[in-house]
Protein backbone atom coordinates (compact mmCIF):
# COMPACT_ATOMS: atom_id res chain seq x y z
CA UNK A 1 0.00 0.00 0.00
CA UNK A 2 1.08 3.65 -1.00
CA UNK A 3 1.87 6.67 1.25
CA UNK A 4 -0.76 7.84 -0.46
CA UNK A 5 -3.83 5.57 0.48
CA UNK A 6 -2.57 4.72 3.94
CA UNK A 7 -3.48 8.38 4.28
CA UNK A 8 -6.77 8.44 3.53
CA UNK A 9 -8.89 10.82 5.26
CA UNK A 10 -12.48 10.07 7.19
CA UNK A 11 -15.18 11.66 5.24
CA UNK A 12 -18.62 11.74 6.94
CA UNK A 13 -21.56 12.52 4.71
CA UNK A 14 -24.83 14.11 6.17
CA UNK A 15 -28.42 14.64 4.49
CA UNK A 16 -29.56 18.23 4.03
CA UNK A 17 -31.13 19.54 7.08
CA UNK A 18 -33.83 22.39 6.30
CA UNK A 19 -32.11 25.61 6.77
CA UNK A 20 -28.69 26.36 7.88
CA UNK A 21 -26.68 30.01 9.01
CA UNK A 22 -24.74 30.15 6.39
CA UNK A 23 -25.21 27.97 2.84
CA UNK A 24 -22.60 27.65 0.41
CA UNK A 25 -23.38 27.17 -3.01
CA UNK A 26 -19.66 25.29 -4.35
CA UNK A 27 -17.93 22.24 -2.84
CA UNK A 28 -14.54 23.26 -4.28
CA UNK A 29 -11.63 24.74 -2.27
CA UNK A 30 -12.88 28.20 -1.64
CA UNK A 31 -16.18 27.06 -0.55
CA UNK A 32 -15.00 24.33 1.70
CA UNK A 33 -12.22 26.60 3.01
CA UNK A 34 -14.93 29.14 4.24
CA UNK A 35 -17.07 26.52 5.56
CA UNK A 36 -13.76 25.46 7.43
CA UNK A 37 -12.90 28.85 8.77
CA UNK A 38 -16.30 29.96 9.92
CA UNK A 39 -16.67 26.65 11.76
CA UNK A 40 -13.07 26.52 13.67
CA UNK A 41 -12.65 30.46 13.61
CA UNK A 42 -16.22 31.68 14.48
CA UNK A 43 -17.66 28.70 15.94
CA UNK A 44 -20.49 29.18 13.28
CA UNK A 45 -21.14 25.48 12.53
CA UNK A 46 -24.60 25.46 11.26
CA UNK A 47 -23.40 25.55 7.70
CA UNK A 48 -24.12 23.59 4.62
CA UNK A 49 -21.68 23.24 1.38
CA UNK A 50 -23.51 22.95 -1.15
CA UNK A 51 -22.33 20.73 -4.70
CA UNK A 52 -23.40 20.10 -8.03
CA UNK A 53 -21.01 17.48 -8.63
CA UNK A 54 -18.50 15.76 -6.40
CA UNK A 55 -16.28 17.98 -3.44
CA UNK A 56 -13.25 19.23 -5.96
CA UNK A 57 -15.00 18.50 -9.32
CA UNK A 58 -14.37 21.80 -10.86
CA UNK A 59 -11.25 23.82 -11.04
CA UNK A 60 -9.87 22.63 -7.57
CA UNK A 61 -9.46 19.22 -9.48
CA UNK A 62 -8.22 20.62 -12.72
CA UNK A 63 -5.54 23.69 -12.08
CA UNK A 64 -1.74 23.28 -12.41
CA UNK A 65 -1.23 23.75 -8.11
CA UNK A 66 1.26 26.20 -8.33
CA UNK A 67 0.97 28.52 -4.76
CA UNK A 68 3.08 31.98 -5.72
CA UNK A 69 2.81 35.75 -4.34
CA UNK A 70 4.52 37.36 -6.87
CA UNK A 71 1.85 39.62 -8.30
CA UNK A 72 1.88 43.07 -9.35
CA UNK A 73 0.10 45.56 -7.55
CA UNK A 74 0.63 46.09 -3.87
CA UNK A 75 -2.80 44.75 -2.80
CA UNK A 76 -2.83 41.01 -4.50
CA UNK A 77 0.85 40.64 -3.41
CA UNK A 78 -0.27 41.12 0.51
CA UNK A 79 -3.04 38.60 -0.36
CA UNK A 80 -1.07 36.00 -2.26
CA UNK A 81 1.46 36.59 0.61
CA UNK A 82 -1.14 36.05 3.30
CA UNK A 83 -2.37 32.93 1.26
CA UNK A 84 1.32 31.45 0.62
CA UNK A 85 1.86 31.81 4.66
CA UNK A 86 -1.20 30.14 5.24
CA UNK A 87 -0.75 27.28 2.90
CA UNK A 88 3.03 26.42 5.02
CA UNK A 89 1.43 25.52 8.31
CA UNK A 90 -1.71 23.91 6.51
CA UNK A 91 -0.74 20.79 7.30
CA UNK A 92 0.06 21.32 10.94
CA UNK A 93 -4.07 23.34 11.03
CA UNK A 94 -5.67 20.61 9.06
CA UNK A 95 -3.41 17.39 10.65
CA UNK A 96 -3.27 16.73 6.89
CA UNK A 97 -0.83 15.70 4.25
CA UNK A 98 -1.54 18.20 1.45
CA UNK A 99 1.64 17.39 -0.25
CA UNK A 100 3.29 20.76 0.42
CA UNK A 101 6.25 21.45 -1.94
CA UNK A 102 8.38 24.56 -1.79
CA UNK A 103 10.39 24.62 -5.55
CA UNK A 104 10.56 28.19 -5.93
CA UNK A 105 9.42 30.12 -9.56
CA UNK A 106 11.91 31.42 -11.88
CA UNK A 107 9.80 33.80 -14.29
CA UNK A 108 12.21 34.71 -17.28
CA UNK A 109 13.12 37.51 -19.13
CA UNK A 110 14.02 37.36 -23.01
CA UNK A 111 14.00 41.41 -24.27
CA UNK A 112 14.67 44.71 -22.05
CA UNK A 113 11.06 45.39 -21.56
CA UNK A 114 10.61 42.31 -19.92
CA UNK A 115 13.76 42.30 -17.81
CA UNK A 116 12.31 46.07 -16.32
CA UNK A 117 9.31 44.22 -16.13
CA UNK A 118 10.60 41.49 -13.85
CA UNK A 119 12.73 44.02 -12.30
CA UNK A 120 9.78 46.45 -11.23
CA UNK A 121 7.95 43.14 -9.82
CA UNK A 122 10.89 42.38 -7.42
CA UNK A 123 11.27 46.11 -5.81
CA UNK A 124 7.47 45.97 -5.66
CA UNK A 125 7.47 42.59 -3.97
CA UNK A 126 10.46 43.21 -1.56
CA UNK A 127 8.01 46.33 -0.56
CA UNK A 128 5.08 44.27 0.18
CA UNK A 129 6.45 41.70 1.99
CA UNK A 130 7.10 38.96 -0.60
CA UNK A 131 11.09 37.58 -1.26
CA UNK A 132 11.46 38.00 -5.26
CA UNK A 133 14.89 38.46 -6.57
CA UNK A 134 16.41 38.89 -10.01
CA UNK A 135 19.01 36.09 -11.00
CA UNK A 136 21.05 36.10 -14.22
CA UNK A 137 20.98 33.27 -16.68
CA UNK A 138 23.92 31.47 -15.05
CA UNK A 139 21.84 31.55 -11.88
CA UNK A 140 18.82 30.43 -13.81
CA UNK A 141 20.69 27.30 -14.97
CA UNK A 142 22.13 26.43 -11.66
CA UNK A 143 18.27 25.85 -10.48
CA UNK A 144 17.17 24.74 -13.32
CA UNK A 145 20.18 22.46 -15.58
CA UNK A 146 17.67 21.30 -18.41
CA UNK A 147 16.92 24.79 -19.23
CA UNK A 148 17.99 26.19 -22.88
CA UNK A 149 19.17 29.42 -22.14
CA UNK A 150 19.05 30.05 -26.03
CA UNK A 151 15.59 29.57 -25.96
CA UNK A 152 15.72 27.20 -29.16
CA UNK A 153 18.12 29.94 -30.63
CA UNK A 154 14.64 32.08 -30.45
CA UNK A 155 14.45 33.13 -27.47
CA UNK A 156 17.65 33.99 -25.58
CA UNK A 157 17.60 34.26 -21.62
CA UNK A 158 18.31 37.42 -20.49
CA UNK A 159 17.86 37.05 -16.83
CA UNK A 160 14.88 36.09 -14.68
CA UNK A 161 13.27 37.47 -12.05
CA UNK A 162 12.87 34.39 -8.68
CA UNK A 163 10.49 33.89 -6.16
CA UNK A 164 12.06 31.26 -3.78
CA UNK A 165 8.69 30.77 -1.85
CA UNK A 166 6.46 29.41 -4.56
CA UNK A 167 5.29 26.27 -4.02
CA UNK A 168 3.06 23.24 -5.41
CA UNK A 169 0.52 21.21 -2.98
CA UNK A 170 -1.71 18.39 -4.43
CA UNK A 171 -4.86 20.03 -5.53
CA UNK A 172 -7.45 17.58 -4.50
CA UNK A 173 -5.62 16.66 -1.00
CA UNK A 174 -6.15 20.78 -0.46
CA UNK A 175 -9.74 20.13 -1.20
CA UNK A 176 -10.18 16.91 1.12
CA UNK A 177 -8.92 18.41 4.07
CA UNK A 178 -10.75 21.50 4.16
CA UNK A 179 -13.67 19.01 3.68
CA UNK A 180 -12.04 16.94 6.67
CA UNK A 181 -12.24 19.83 8.52
CA UNK A 182 -15.30 21.77 8.35
CA UNK A 183 -17.09 18.09 8.70
CA UNK A 184 -15.06 17.40 12.11
CA UNK A 185 -16.48 21.22 13.22
CA UNK A 186 -20.33 19.78 12.04
CA UNK A 187 -20.45 21.35 8.78
CA UNK A 188 -23.08 19.31 6.58
CA UNK A 189 -21.40 18.62 2.90
CA UNK A 190 -23.80 18.10 0.46
CA UNK A 191 -22.31 16.39 -2.83
CA UNK A 192 -24.37 15.46 -5.82
CA UNK A 193 -27.16 18.09 -5.42
CA UNK A 194 -27.47 20.79 -7.69
CA UNK A 195 -28.59 24.33 -7.34
CA UNK A 196 -31.46 25.20 -10.18
CA UNK A 197 -32.60 27.82 -8.52
CA UNK A 198 -32.52 31.06 -5.30
CA UNK A 199 -35.44 31.34 -3.34
CA UNK A 200 -36.48 35.35 -2.68
CA UNK A 201 -38.14 37.36 -0.03
CA UNK A 202 -38.11 40.65 -2.24
CA UNK A 203 -35.23 41.97 -2.93
CA UNK A 204 -33.37 39.42 0.02
CA UNK A 205 -32.20 36.20 -0.96
CA UNK A 206 -33.46 33.48 1.71
CA UNK A 207 -31.98 30.08 0.45
CA UNK A 208 -31.71 27.89 -2.32
CA UNK A 209 -33.66 25.70 -4.43
CA UNK A 210 -31.62 22.20 -5.08
CA UNK A 211 -32.43 18.96 -6.77
CA UNK A 212 -33.23 17.76 -3.07
CA UNK A 213 -35.64 20.39 -2.47
CA UNK A 214 -35.26 24.04 -0.51
CA UNK A 215 -32.96 24.90 2.02
CA UNK A 216 -33.58 28.06 3.72
CA UNK A 217 -29.75 29.97 4.59
CA UNK A 218 -29.76 33.15 6.33
CA UNK A 219 -26.23 33.87 4.16
CA UNK A 220 -25.94 32.79 0.74
CA UNK A 221 -22.32 32.43 -0.45
CA UNK A 222 -21.35 31.83 -4.23
CA UNK A 223 -17.95 30.18 -4.57
CA UNK A 224 -19.09 28.72 -7.91
CA UNK A 225 -16.39 28.18 -10.50
CA UNK A 226 -18.22 28.90 -14.47
CA UNK A 227 -21.41 29.23 -13.75
CA UNK A 228 -21.45 32.21 -11.47
CA UNK A 229 -22.61 34.49 -13.95
CA UNK A 230 -26.10 32.28 -14.28
CA UNK A 231 -26.50 32.06 -10.34
CA UNK A 232 -25.80 35.63 -9.89
CA UNK A 233 -28.61 36.65 -12.39
CA UNK A 234 -31.14 35.23 -10.20
CA UNK A 235 -30.21 37.47 -7.57
CA UNK A 236 -30.35 40.04 -10.28
CA UNK A 237 -26.45 40.77 -9.41
CA UNK A 238 -24.33 41.52 -12.80
CA UNK A 239 -20.87 40.44 -12.37
CA UNK A 240 -17.59 41.82 -14.67
CA UNK A 241 -17.23 38.31 -15.10
CA UNK A 242 -16.45 36.23 -18.44
CA UNK A 243 -15.57 32.67 -18.49
CA UNK A 244 -12.99 31.08 -20.25
CA UNK A 245 -11.69 27.59 -21.04
CA UNK A 246 -7.94 27.06 -19.59
CA UNK A 247 -5.93 23.88 -21.09
CA UNK A 248 -3.20 21.92 -19.65
CA UNK A 249 -1.45 18.97 -20.06
CA UNK A 250 0.77 16.24 -18.36
CA UNK A 251 3.81 13.92 -20.05
CA UNK A 252 5.02 10.55 -18.73
CA UNK A 253 7.41 10.12 -15.97
CA UNK A 254 10.72 12.10 -16.58
CA UNK A 255 12.98 10.44 -14.38
CA UNK A 256 15.01 12.99 -12.99
CA UNK A 257 14.51 15.75 -10.67
CA UNK A 258 13.22 18.96 -12.05
CA UNK A 259 13.27 21.19 -8.84
CA UNK A 260 11.88 24.67 -9.59
CA UNK A 261 8.90 25.89 -11.78
CA UNK A 262 9.52 27.56 -14.75
CA UNK A 263 7.30 30.47 -16.30
CA UNK A 264 7.45 32.71 -18.85
CA UNK A 265 5.51 35.81 -19.78
CA UNK A 266 6.83 36.26 -23.66
CA UNK A 267 5.60 32.38 -24.20
CA UNK A 268 2.65 32.32 -21.91
CA UNK A 269 3.09 29.01 -20.71
CA UNK A 270 4.46 27.39 -17.56
CA UNK A 271 6.41 23.92 -16.58
CA UNK A 272 6.80 22.09 -13.53
CA UNK A 273 7.01 18.16 -12.26
CA UNK A 274 4.59 16.80 -10.25
CA UNK A 275 5.43 14.67 -7.38
CA UNK A 276 4.53 11.22 -9.71
CA UNK A 277 7.49 12.89 -11.79
CA UNK A 278 5.18 14.12 -14.73
CA UNK A 279 5.99 17.58 -16.63
CA UNK A 280 2.71 19.72 -15.82
CA UNK A 281 2.38 22.60 -18.48
CA UNK A 282 -0.18 24.87 -19.36
CA UNK A 283 -0.65 28.61 -21.34
CA UNK A 284 -2.81 30.96 -21.03
CA UNK A 285 -6.79 30.94 -21.47
CA UNK A 286 -8.68 30.59 -24.79
CA UNK A 287 -9.55 33.75 -26.41
CA UNK A 288 -12.97 33.60 -26.68
CA UNK A 289 -15.45 32.77 -23.46
CA UNK A 290 -16.99 29.03 -23.64
CA UNK A 291 -17.86 26.70 -20.93
CA UNK A 292 -16.98 23.69 -22.86
CA UNK A 293 -14.29 21.01 -21.37
CA UNK A 294 -13.20 19.71 -24.32
CA UNK A 295 -9.47 19.77 -25.21
CA UNK A 296 -7.70 21.04 -28.66
CA UNK A 297 -5.00 20.06 -30.61
CA UNK A 298 -4.38 23.06 -31.37
CA UNK A 299 -3.19 23.80 -28.41
CA UNK A 300 -1.22 20.61 -27.26
CA UNK A 301 0.38 21.38 -30.50
CA UNK A 302 1.20 25.34 -30.02
CA UNK A 303 2.02 24.90 -25.92
CA UNK A 304 4.45 22.24 -26.11
CA UNK A 305 6.34 23.71 -29.29
CA UNK A 306 6.63 27.06 -26.98
CA UNK A 307 8.00 24.78 -23.66
CA UNK A 308 10.48 22.92 -25.85
CA UNK A 309 12.05 25.80 -26.82
CA UNK A 310 13.36 26.16 -23.21
CA UNK A 311 13.64 22.39 -22.00
CA UNK A 312 14.81 20.58 -25.10
CA UNK A 313 14.81 17.59 -23.11
CA UNK A 314 10.57 17.61 -23.09
CA UNK A 315 10.43 16.38 -27.02
CA UNK A 316 11.54 12.90 -25.53
CA UNK A 317 8.54 12.30 -23.52
CA UNK A 318 5.08 11.31 -24.39
CA UNK A 319 1.68 13.33 -23.85
CA UNK A 320 -0.10 11.56 -21.15
CA UNK A 321 -3.55 12.94 -20.94
CA UNK A 322 -4.82 16.68 -21.41
CA UNK A 323 -7.75 18.65 -19.85
CA UNK A 324 -9.28 21.60 -19.56
CA UNK A 325 -11.03 23.85 -16.94
CA UNK A 326 -12.73 26.74 -16.88
CA UNK A 327 -12.31 29.80 -15.41
CA UNK A 328 -14.12 33.13 -14.15
CA UNK A 329 -12.06 36.09 -15.56
CA UNK A 330 -12.88 39.37 -14.40
CA UNK A 331 -12.77 42.63 -16.19
CA UNK A 332 -9.25 43.88 -14.18
CA UNK A 333 -8.26 39.82 -13.37
CA UNK A 334 -8.38 40.24 -10.05
CA UNK A 335 -10.66 38.46 -7.75
CA UNK A 336 -14.33 39.83 -6.70
CA UNK A 337 -14.95 38.99 -2.56
CA UNK A 338 -17.73 40.05 -0.61
CA UNK A 339 -21.11 41.63 -0.87
CA UNK A 340 -22.90 42.21 -3.58
CA UNK A 341 -25.68 44.54 -2.81
CA UNK A 342 -28.39 42.37 -2.13
CA UNK A 343 -29.33 41.36 1.44
CA UNK A 344 -28.10 37.84 2.04
CA UNK A 345 -26.22 37.28 -0.77
CA UNK A 346 -22.43 37.09 -0.91
CA UNK A 347 -19.67 36.29 -3.80
CA UNK A 348 -16.31 34.93 -3.84
CA UNK A 349 -15.28 34.79 -8.11
CA UNK A 350 -13.44 36.13 -10.58
CA UNK A 351 -10.65 33.49 -9.32
CA UNK A 352 -9.87 33.29 -13.16
CA UNK A 353 -6.60 31.16 -13.00
CA UNK A 354 -5.37 32.50 -10.16
CA UNK A 355 -7.83 30.22 -7.90
CA UNK A 356 -5.91 27.69 -6.09
CA UNK A 357 -3.13 29.68 -4.38
CA UNK A 358 -5.83 32.00 -2.56
CA UNK A 359 -7.98 28.50 -1.16
CA UNK A 360 -6.57 29.57 2.53
CA UNK A 361 -6.60 33.15 2.09
CA UNK A 362 -10.19 33.69 0.14
CA UNK A 363 -11.26 31.48 2.47
CA UNK A 364 -10.27 33.15 5.87
CA UNK A 365 -11.27 36.46 4.76
CA UNK A 366 -14.48 35.33 3.40
CA UNK A 367 -15.37 33.49 6.78
CA UNK A 368 -14.59 36.42 8.95
CA UNK A 369 -16.58 38.93 6.31
CA UNK A 370 -19.43 36.17 7.22
CA UNK A 371 -19.08 36.36 10.80
CA UNK A 372 -18.19 39.90 11.67
CA UNK A 373 -20.42 41.61 8.41
CA UNK A 374 -17.26 43.82 8.25
CA UNK A 375 -14.88 43.75 5.25
CA UNK A 376 -11.62 42.30 6.25
CA UNK A 377 -8.95 45.37 5.44
CA UNK A 378 -7.34 42.58 2.79
CA UNK A 379 -10.30 41.82 1.29
CA UNK A 380 -11.18 45.79 0.96
CA UNK A 381 -9.51 46.13 -2.53
CA UNK A 382 -11.58 43.22 -3.79
CA UNK A 383 -15.54 44.41 -3.66
CA UNK A 384 -17.52 44.26 -6.04
CA UNK A 385 -19.02 47.97 -5.90
CA UNK A 386 -15.16 48.85 -6.97
CA UNK A 387 -16.11 48.60 -10.59
CA UNK A 388 -18.58 51.47 -9.73
CA UNK A 389 -16.09 53.82 -7.94
CA UNK A 390 -13.54 53.21 -10.89
CA UNK A 391 -11.12 51.39 -8.41
CA UNK A 392 -10.42 48.59 -10.82
CA UNK A 393 -7.55 46.58 -9.31
CA UNK A 394 -5.57 45.75 -13.30
CA UNK A 395 -2.99 43.88 -12.08
CA UNK A 396 -0.08 42.60 -15.20
CA UNK A 397 1.32 39.68 -12.81
CA UNK A 398 -2.31 37.76 -12.87
CA UNK A 399 -3.08 38.29 -16.76
CA UNK A 400 -3.28 35.13 -18.66
CA UNK A 401 -0.95 33.28 -16.69
CA UNK A 402 -1.25 30.33 -13.61
CA UNK B 1 -12.15 23.38 -33.19
CA UNK B 2 -14.18 26.47 -33.92
CA UNK B 3 -14.40 27.24 -37.81
CA UNK B 4 -16.08 30.51 -38.53
CA UNK B 5 -17.97 31.34 -41.49
CA UNK B 6 -17.11 35.00 -42.87
CA UNK B 7 -19.28 36.81 -45.29
CA UNK B 8 -16.56 37.86 -47.15
CA UNK B 9 -14.31 34.90 -47.55
CA UNK B 10 -16.37 31.35 -46.39
CA UNK B 11 -15.25 29.16 -43.39
CA UNK B 12 -11.87 29.73 -41.92
CA UNK B 13 -10.30 28.76 -38.72
CA UNK B 14 -10.75 30.77 -35.81
CA UNK B 15 -7.10 31.54 -34.94
CA UNK B 16 -7.75 33.53 -38.20
CA UNK B 17 -10.23 36.15 -35.96
CA UNK B 18 -10.21 37.78 -32.99
CA UNK B 19 -12.83 38.10 -29.99
CA UNK B 20 -14.70 41.15 -30.32
CA UNK B 21 -17.11 40.46 -27.08
CA UNK B 22 -20.69 40.15 -26.79
CA UNK B 23 -23.61 41.71 -28.21
CA UNK B 24 -24.76 43.35 -25.23
CA UNK B 25 -27.17 45.72 -23.49
CA UNK B 26 -28.05 46.77 -20.31
CA UNK B 27 -30.78 45.30 -18.70
CA UNK B 28 -33.86 47.41 -18.48
CA UNK B 29 -34.93 46.76 -14.85
CA UNK B 30 -31.81 49.13 -14.28
CA UNK B 31 -32.91 52.89 -14.52
CA UNK B 32 -30.70 55.02 -13.23
CA UNK B 33 -28.37 56.65 -15.85
CA UNK B 34 -24.80 56.46 -13.68
CA UNK B 35 -25.82 52.62 -13.09
CA UNK B 36 -26.44 52.20 -16.93
CA UNK B 37 -23.02 53.54 -17.72
CA UNK B 38 -21.19 51.16 -14.82
CA UNK B 39 -23.24 48.14 -16.58
CA UNK B 40 -22.08 49.38 -19.74
CA UNK B 41 -18.59 49.67 -19.41
CA UNK B 42 -17.42 46.81 -17.06
CA UNK B 43 -20.47 43.76 -16.70
CA UNK B 44 -21.23 41.00 -18.82
CA UNK B 45 -24.41 39.11 -19.49
CA UNK B 46 -21.64 35.76 -20.00
CA UNK B 47 -24.00 33.30 -21.01
CA UNK B 48 -24.41 29.86 -20.92
CA UNK B 49 -25.93 28.77 -24.07
CA UNK B 50 -26.30 30.59 -27.37
CA UNK B 51 -25.27 33.82 -27.64
CA UNK B 52 -24.20 36.55 -30.24
CA UNK B 53 -21.17 38.13 -30.43
CA UNK B 54 -18.89 40.18 -32.56
CA UNK B 55 -15.92 38.60 -34.39
CA UNK B 56 -12.92 40.84 -36.40
CA UNK B 57 -11.58 38.86 -39.37
CA UNK B 58 -8.23 39.75 -38.09
CA UNK B 59 -5.95 37.76 -40.91
CA UNK B 60 -8.54 37.82 -43.46
CA UNK B 61 -10.28 40.70 -44.76
CA UNK B 62 -10.22 42.83 -41.98
CA UNK B 63 -14.33 43.18 -41.18
CA UNK B 64 -16.30 42.63 -38.40
CA UNK B 65 -19.03 40.07 -38.52
CA UNK B 66 -21.48 39.04 -35.48
CA UNK B 67 -21.98 35.34 -35.02
CA UNK B 68 -24.22 33.27 -33.09
CA UNK B 69 -22.34 30.34 -30.67
CA UNK B 70 -22.94 27.59 -27.88
CA UNK B 71 -20.82 28.86 -25.54
CA UNK B 72 -21.80 25.11 -23.47
CA UNK B 73 -20.54 23.43 -26.50
CA UNK B 74 -17.98 26.27 -28.41
CA UNK B 75 -20.03 25.71 -31.51
CA UNK B 76 -21.23 27.92 -34.34
CA UNK B 77 -25.21 28.16 -34.19
CA UNK B 78 -26.76 28.50 -37.41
Amino acid sequence: MNEFVERQLTLEWHEPKRSYDVVIVGGGGHGLATAYYLASRHGITNVAVVEAGYIGSGNSGRNTTIIRANYGIPESIRFYQHSLDLYGTLEDELSCWVMYSTKGIIWLAHTEPQMRTERARCLLNAACGAETVMITPSEARELCPQLDLSGGGRYPVLGASYHPAAATARHDRVVWAYAQGAMRHGVDVLQHTKVTGLLRDGARVTGVQTSAGPIAADILLSAVGGNVSTLAAQADVRLPVRTHPLQAFVTNTYAQDFGPILSDTELLCYVSQSARGEMVIGAEYDPQPSYSLRSSFNFLQSCSAKATYLLPFLRDLRILRQWAGICDISADSSPIMGETGVDGFLVTTGWGTWGFKAIPAGGEQMAELIATGRTPALLEPFRLDRFAADHAMADQGSTGTH
Amino acid sequence: MLWITCPGCGRRPVEEYSFGGELRGVPDRITDPAERDVDYAWMYDNVHGITSERWFHQAGCRRWLTLRRDTATDTVVA
